[in-house]
């Protein structure tokens, strides 16, 4: 038999054990003696969610179209076997070699959520490697971080040899290069991150002091080493129809999260909400070309053998091929058992159409995301969503058979009052009578209302990043509020409301826009015993409540503070396009409660033009100006 | 058109459990893009039946899979357009085409012959001791276990449902009338193992009686006086059978050969 790490009778003590043996199908397999460079990839969440993530599986694609380069995943022990590894020793491995990750060159960590951070560092101890970037030996692998969590790096900084800030299409190749010369040369692990250290888009934390005033805010972020660059420019791929994108993803045996093909369709979005991150740190838009698309769909959904594919994008209803691209899709593979999902569609008269060729009306439901209950509010963070919108949008689609509407909405967004609060419920049940102006014998039984609330949590890069977040007990009397609103409406028992846990989105704030000073509290928490904090089963808030406690520190200093416009923010250091001018007049337009058009309708200077092409020159801005 | 795939099950795989395998073959089928036939409605399905649901962390050189589909090649080339999308571990080893007529795999399944090996590192009987063990506890007139369900504990006797036994795979296949089968090109997925400790044993399988080699280890281990480790054996499936003509002449018949 083939070996594996874990031996038989482990195998068989633990919950799903086809997490941890590989050998999927399209999987890449290489002799190790024809390697010069082990890369590992990880995901630090469990099997099926990891296995989920578009951004490994092309990254995964791309390292091994070179012939000097394996690349192997990990993903994170789930809890049965991380007690197993640790009682009998066992070092973590890749799953395609079975072999230990400290023998890797690479351990490559995708940052996708802030939850994931103990996940890290359970990553980290299994493996073998030093906690602490400055732990580290010759011997240890290089430890980098990656995604969308490294536009502020600043609380896991001291994890990591060094982040890469941008699009992973763009500068592995060089960076794989100067390694494989540096391994030749035989430099040291510091002359190798001073090289990199000099690539754009690539930030080493050991490389950068960071000064506090005795108000505990940054002072100054200094560069100690001649190589660091004053600012890290994240890095941008303009050619999205001639880029890495995977023919043949590995197809797990279990099932995974998403079980299905994913086609992005384009990066970026012209929407501008003021909340949104992804809509500001990956502009410009950029669209593959439908042929791209046509092409790829093709080949995946033949070399996977998968039932589902699904369009992914911020915003699909803004892709300008969406409905050649759609159509297509439905003619060629429809008839041969794909299911075709589009989420984060605008619901009009050519999503109705769709969605009627491609579900079950009976057992599908209508998505909005209105995100305000009131159009005040929805003007603040520049949302486009008009309560018009969606009620034209809900009357055609129950017109047409579909009884069940899911609602999206965040609380605590900025300058909230009751009456936006109120407005969820009244909203909701707005919805709930336009079914019932359809004459009874022309419905579909009684309609169905699913509302669910989130709480808005500040992110760096983000109009909204000086903002003062609510508290825990500010949320809770929020969801009371609404709670009650919701019980006073005509329509209350059509109308389910969901909520999230607070504390969970507190201690996201504090990492979102945290600084180096929390690592210790994570590395402390995760040393307490928590591990796999996005499981609501596993978390645990009063170990990090007194992990806090225990390293002076104030969640209230991170979270319900509103910062001037002069603070040295922690992630000050990085460019994404997306310039800080932009980012506070989107916020005094905010609080002056205007809107600001889309990038298809005008350009807003943003910033993101820098990077010459997208939809800054789609030539859409001047027919639009004239 | 009704058709029966034989395939086996191996090295890693073994951990894979049934419905996971199952999507494995839907996912598979749609690599190899036959023309496999769906039922009707907004989720459709693939028309499949497995034989006999393998446990997890079982091997087999002999799994059986029935499948409609509306066109297909020649045996020949299905077997082959499957292997070349398919995982090493799980290889598709026949393909037959069935009468329109036949029943499905499910519903005929009356045996199925495993070997069953202990792994190295466990403590268990010599192995002279354990052959001369074995065969005193089958030759007892009846071996009676108990049966929990969640009402009650039946005491059941087992024996009758042990078909046949045996310490080399030659005697073995001889006991069943299948000696055919040792000169048939056949290598077996089976792992193996330094102690070289092993019994073939041909079982009750289906629905109507069922009896698992684990229960015949268990009681065996009872038998003997010593600890049943769960862990310590491997258990590999070689043949699920059906069985042909009428209750006073019966035969056992791979599923694969059943018309």
């Amino acid at each position: 038999m083939k070996k594996l790490a874990l031996s038989d009778e482990i195998l068989m003590t633990i919950e799903k054990p086809a997490r941890y043996i590989g050998n999927e199908i399209n999987i890449v397999k290489k002799e190790l003696d024809k390697i010069e460079i082990r890369f590992c990839m990880c995901f630090p969440d469990v099997y099926e969610i990891g296995m989920s993530h578009l951004g490994i599986q092309i990254l995964y694609d791309m390292f091994n179209r070179r012939e000097d380069t394996y690349c192997e995943r990990v993903y994170s022990p789930w809890v049965d076997l991380d007690k197993i590894m640790r009682e009998k020793k066992i070092p973590l491995f890749a799953l395609e070699s079975q072999d230990p990750i400290k023998e890797f060159d690479f351990l490559g960590i995708t940052l996708q959520y802030e939850m994931c951070y103990t996940n890290i560092l359970q990553i980290l101890e299994l493996s073998q490697i030093p906690i602490y970037a400055k732990d580290r030996s010759e011997e240890d692998p290089f430890v980098l971080g990656g995604g969308p969590c490294t536009y502020n790096p600043e609380p896991i900084a001291d994890f990591f040899d060094f982040f890469y800030i941008g699009e992973g299409e763009v500068i592995y190749d060089e960076l794989l290069d100067l390694y494989k010369e540096h391994k030749k040369q035989g430099g040291t692990r510091r002359e190798f991150l001073e090289k990199i250290a000099e690539l754009d888009g690539i930030y080493v934390p050991s490389f950068y002091d960071i000064e506090y005033k005795d108000d505990l805010t940054i002072a100054s972020i200094t560069k100690n080493n001649p190589h660091a660059k004053d600012s890290v420019k994240r890095v941008v791929e303009m050619n999205m129809s001639e880029t890495y994108y995977p023919k043949n993803p590995v197809v797990p045996y279990i099932k995974a999260t998403q079980d299905r093909v994913v086609l992005e369709i384009q990066r970026g979005c012209i929407r501008g909400c003021r909340f949104c991150q992804a809509g500001m740190v990956y502009r410009p838009t950029r669209e593959r070309s439908v042929e791209f698309l046509k092409e790829y769909a093709k080949s995946m959904l033949k070399a996977t053998g998968h039932e589902e594919i699904s369009l992914s994008s911020l915003s699909s209803s803004d892709y300008s091929g969406l409905q050649e691209l759609v159509y297509y899709l439905i003619d060629e593979f429809g008839t041969k058992g794909v299911n075709i999902s589009l989420p984060s569609l605008r619901i009009d008269a050519f999503a109705l159409d769709v969605m009627s060729k491609v579900q079950d009306v009976k057992k599908s439901s209508l998505t909005f995301a209105p995100e305000a209950g009131s159009q005040r509010l929805r003007d603040v963070v520049n949302k486009g969503l008009t309560e018009e919108a969606i009620l034209k949008g809900a009357l055609e689609a129950f017109q047409s058979g579909w009884n069940r509407v899911k609602l999206y909405f965040m609380m605590g967004l900025p300058t909230e009052t009751e009456e936006d609060i109120e407005g969820i419920a009244i909203l909701s049940d707005k919805i709930a009578r336009e079914y019932y102006t359809i004459p009874k014998d022309q419905r579909n039984g009684k309609v169905s209302i699913v509302s669910s609330t989130s709480f808005f949590v500040p992110k760096p890069f983000t109009p909204f990043q000086w903002v003062r977040m609510n508290t825990t007990e500010e949320y809770l009397s929020k969801q009371h509020l609404l709670r009650s609103k919701m019980n006073e409406q005509l329509n209350r028992k059509s109308i389910k409301y969901n909520w999230h846990e607070a504390e969970l989105s507190i201690l996201e704030g504090v990492f979102a826009r945290g600084d180096r000073k929390v690592s210790k509290v994570i590395y402390d928490a995760y040393k307490a015993g928590c591990l796999y904090d996005s499981w609501s089963e596993h978390f645990k808030y009063d170990l990090w409540i007194k992990a806090f406690e225990e390293n002076g520190l104030s969640i209230a200093f991170y979270t319900s503070r509103e910062r001037e416009l002069e603070e040295i923010l922690p992630w000050e250091f990085i460019d994404v396009g997306v310039t800080k001018e932009f980012l506070w007049r989107e916020y005094s337009r905010a609080k002056a409660e205007k809107v600001t058009p889309n990038c298809k309708l005008g350009c807003a200077n943003c910033g993101a033009k820098v990077f010459n092409g997208g939809v800054c020159f789609d030539g859409v801005l001047q027919e639009v100006s004239q | 058109m009704k058709t029966r795939l034989k395939f086996t099950k191996s090295g890693p795989l073994k951990f894979i459990g049934h419905l996971d395998v199952m999507r494995y073959f839907q996912k598979a089928i749609r690599r190899a893009e036959l023309d496999v036939e769906y039922s009707q409605g907004y989720s459709p399905h693939q028309l499949m039946s497995f034989a006999a649901p393998l446990g997890v962390g079982l091997t087999s050189d002999g799994e059986y899979l029935d499948v409609q589909f509306h066109t297909c090649d020649a045996p020949k080339i299905m077997v082959e357009k499957l292997n070349a999308v398919m995982a090493e571990d799980i290889q598709i080893v026949d393909f037959k085409i069935l009468p329109d007529t036949s029943k499905n795999a499910m519903s005929i399944v009356a045996a199925a012959d495993y070997l069953v090996s202990i792994k190295d590192g466990y403590s268990f009987l010599e192995k002279e001791l354990f052959e001369i063990k074995f065969k005193e506890f089958y030759l007892q007139n009846s071996i009676n276990i108990t049966k929990k369900t969640k009402k009650s504990e039946n005491e059941v006797d087992i024996k009758p449902f042990i078909y046949s036994y045996g310490f080399l795979q030659k005697d073995f296949f001889d006991s069943i009338g299948q000696s055919g089968a040792m000169n048939q090109d056949f290598s077996s997925v089976a792992e193996t193992y330094k102690n070289g400790i092993r019994v073939f044993m041909q079982l009750a399988t289906g629905s109507v009686n069922n009896l698992k080699p684990e229960l015949v280890m268990e009681a065996f281990c009872q038998y003997a006086g010593i600890e049943y480790n769960t862990f310590a054996y491997q258990i590999h499936r070689m043949e699920v059978y059906a069985a042909c003509g009428n209750d006073s002449d019966q035969t056992l018949v791979p599923l694969n050969q059943v018309l």
